[in-house]
């Protein structure tokens, strides 16, 4: 399947035979079309954070007059700055989505500064003013989604115990868990949660001996934040457990026990970027949304999803979708006991100050550190 | 005879890349990609264009070092594998010497030799660790070179986590940036397009270094007599002892000064991301090259146009990336599978018995008599 429909094998040999000609390279990029690219750092496939980009860029390649080219298991090392280059270099890109956190600093940045030509849409949300303006960086409020996957989880819920398998103790994987536990309270506030934190992003051993030791210690409901939710998804519905899914749709990994989750909507978000690139309309630098923006989305319901559940949920979204209704809002105590947000606090979904999380809420079993 | 003993030596691996010419070719024929298309493209992605050639070299110039921390010790008969440990600490080492002293002011050509420094001594410790583990308690090289790599990646984790950690750094734990007076510049290149890091011309030293020590001198000699008979050496009196420490922690040493580089001139800073696997190609590279120092550079540059190539063959003809894997692996097992030939084909008698006729007829008169 060739991905480039001017692209012939005399060419190809060409440029090989004459190494270093610029008419070559020339010849393999795909003339009048609007390039984009997109690096992943893990694979298309992974049922979680990269195939959820890869989802979104699928989006893109539907857009006439858009070439896609893609590059998966790109480290956060010089091989995504040569990858980026290369885009630019060798395929003619005039767009990028470099997906992974850690590729924007020193990677994203040196490639904009290098490149002023070139926009870079990073996934992350990392840009600061001084930065080159030809660098973007977007994210989502997803624990918007996540704490709506806690509503829905606790009315099926019957041990009120849930288990979270988490990669790291960093703030946006505390949001989430926080988030989850408080969707779950508010339904139901006997409700906890169990957090095992694995230490990396995809450690799939460690991520089913985690989610095994939650199923024994008697939770029904299991949810992640891992870069590939698939092993802990499985092994939950193996165990007979409700699951809830991270970054995309996990519903074919566990039809009986998947009950919704929460998902980037990239697809929704991607297309939109590159008509706006390709329109030359300005981007702002730094992009973050929730529901209201179309950023994220929850999972459709398992059938087993009872009415007053979905009823319930869905009655929240369209406040989220309205932009009026802020998960973290006073009192709230962590779970040592001393208070975090005070009483009368609210704080919306853009505050820094949840950026920097660094504890879990009343009802969570863990410890941050 | 000089001549015939280096074809029997680059014999294997030229065999070797040409099994895997064939099988690859092979393996593409089947999964429906015309092979001749992908062979074009990984010539065009590694070394087709100023930018290719710019792209593998980076790629190669870790390799360069981490390749050294096998093929060093492989000089003494030691197969350590724990390169990206030494890799990791020495990255870990850099930072943290990096870091304090940029407060102190001190010129930063000092504070990076500072760096490059601490980075060897890191690196060469936990190396000599293994060989002195081996030396003096008989614990397996192989194994705790291995083992001592994931305890070192499991302190880089824990410093760069906790104290060593920025503060700034919310969800992408890592060590203060280097200041930018600090990072390590670009090879001059005149007009050439291309810009590549000082890292890539310390592989080249080193290595060059390497192979005059080991093979240019009484020291080398004394190395290599360990590794073909120990007993035989300890025999003839050499410190055993003290050579594996020394060998062993300038191997280390190598790919500890790879770690500084990966930090002073790649990341800026020390995170997970340190981790990213150059100590384990490292051990492909040294194999590939059969331990032998100077061999290590084309290898390097080898192996890194292969992985420079890998994104266009997923952009231009919607292969997964796991295909250069499959390059990779057919690479490392036709060159073991080759290597088991050595030994049996002794081209070098064989061109001695076709000067010596006589012999050869004695030969053949032994086979196939009565």
């Amino acid at each position: 399947m060739p991905a480039f429909p001017s692209l012939t094998r005399r060419h190809l040999l060409g440029g090989a035979a004459l190494a270093a000609s610029q008419g070559a390279i020339g010849s393999a990029r795909a003339a009048g079309k609007f390039t984009v690219g997109f690096i992943y750092v893990g694979t298309r496939n992974d049922y979680g954070y990269n195939q959820a980009h890869a989802e979104g860029a699928a989006a893109v390649r539907k857009m006439p007059g858009v070439v896609v080219v893609e590059q998966e298991r790109v480290p956060e090392t010089v091989a995504v700055g040569n990858a980026m280059q290369g885009m630019v270099q060798l395929d003619g890109a005039s767009l990028l989505f470099p997906t992974s956190y850690g590729y924007y600093d020193p990677f994203v940045l040196k490639a904009a500064k290098a490149d002023p030509a070139v926009t870079f849409l990073h996934c992350g949300g990392l840009w600061k003013a001084g930065q080159p303006l030809n660098a973007h960086s977007y994210f989502g409020y997803i624990d918007e989604a996540v704490y709506l996957s806690g509503v829905v989880a606790a009315h099926s819920s019957k041990t009120r115990k849930f288990g979270f398998v988490a990669a790291k103790p960093i703030p946006q994987v505390l949001r989430n868990i926080n988030a989850f536990t408080l969707g779950a309270q508010s339904v139901q506030p006997s409700i906890t949660t169990q957090v095992i934190f694995t230490g990396d992003w995809f450690l799939p051993v460690r991520e089913a001996e985690a989610t095994n030791s939650l199923a024994d210690q008697g939770c029904d409901v299991i949810t992640c934040h891992v870069d590939s939710p698939k092993v802990v998804i499985e092994t939950a519905e193996k165990r007979g457990l409700f699951t809830t899914g991270y970054h995309t749709n996990q519903m074919v990994l566990a039809p009986k026990g998947y009950l919704t989750g929460a998902e980037w909507d990239w697809p929704s978000l991607y297309p939109r970027l590159v008509r706006s690139a390709m329109a030359k309309q300005p981007i702002p630098n730094m992009l973050r949304g929730g529901f209201h923006s179309g950023f994220v989305r929850s999972s459709p319901y398992n059938p087993i999803v009872p009415a007053a559940a979905r009823k319930q949920a869905d009655a929240i979204r369209a406040r989220f979708l309205a932009g009026n209704v802020a998960i973290f809002k006073g009192p709230i105590q962590d779970n040592k006991g001393s208070t975090v947000i005070a009483a009368g606090t609210v704080l919306d979904e853009h505050d820094v100050t949840l950026e920097q999380m660094n504890y879990l809420v009343a009802g969570v079993a863990g410890s941050v550190s | 005879m000089r001549l015939a003993r280096g074809i029997e030596a680059a014999l294997p691996p030229v065999l070797a890349l040409l099994a895997t010419a064939v099988l690859f070719a092979a393996f593409l024929g089947l999964s429906g990609t015309d092979p001749r298309a992908a062979y074009g493209l990984i010539w065009l992605g590694a070394f087709g264009t100023a930018f290719s050639w710019q792209n593998t070299l980076l790629r190669a110039a870790p390799l360069l070092l981490t390749g050294l921390c096998t093929a060093l010790p492989a000089q003494l008969g030691l197969v350590i594998i724990g390169g990206e440990g030494a890799f990791v600490l020495g990255a870990l080492a850099a930072a943290a010497v990096g870091l304090k002293l940029a407060a102190t002011g001190m010129a930063p050509v000092g504070i990076d030799g500072a760096m490059a420094l601490a980075a060897m001594a890191a690196g060469g410790v936990v190396i000599a660790l293994s060989g002195a583990l081996r030396h003096w308690r008989g614990v397996n090289e192989t194994i705790s070179s291995l083992l001592l790599a994931y305890i070192a990646i499991a302190v880089m984790n824990q410093l760069v986590e906790g104290v060593l950690r920025d503060p700034a750094s919310l969800n992408k734990p890592s060590t203060r940036a280097l200041p930018d007076a600090l990072m390590l510049g670009a090879i001059p290149t005149g007009s050439l397009p291309i810009s590549v890091h000082v890292g890539l011309l310390f592989g080249l030293i080193a290595c060059l270094l390497a192979y005059g020590l080991i093979f240019h001198t009484t020291f080398g000699f004394a190395t290599r007599m360990v590794g073909g008979n120990l007993r035989a050496a300890r025999m003839a009196g050499l410190p055993v002892g003290r050579l594996i420490l020394i060998v062993t922690a300038l191997g280390g040493a190598a790919a500890g000064l790879a770690g500084m580089v990966e930090v002073a001139a790649v990341q800026g800073a020390a995170s997970a991301d340190i981790a990213a696997g150059y100590g384990f190609t490292g051990i492909l590279v040294a194999f590939l090259a059969r331990q032998n120092p100077l061999a290590i550079i084309p290898v390097a540059v080898l192996l890194g146009g292969i992985d420079a190539s890998g994104g266009l063959l997923e952009q231009r003809l919607d292969l997964p990336d796991a295909t250069i894997q499959v390059l990779r692996g057919l690479l490392f097992l036709s060159l073991l599978t080759v290597e088991a030939l050595q030994g049996r084909l002794r081209l070098a008698e064989l061109l001695r018995w076709r000067r010596a006729p006589a012999v050869a007829q004695a030969v053949n008169a032994t086979v196939s008599g009565p």
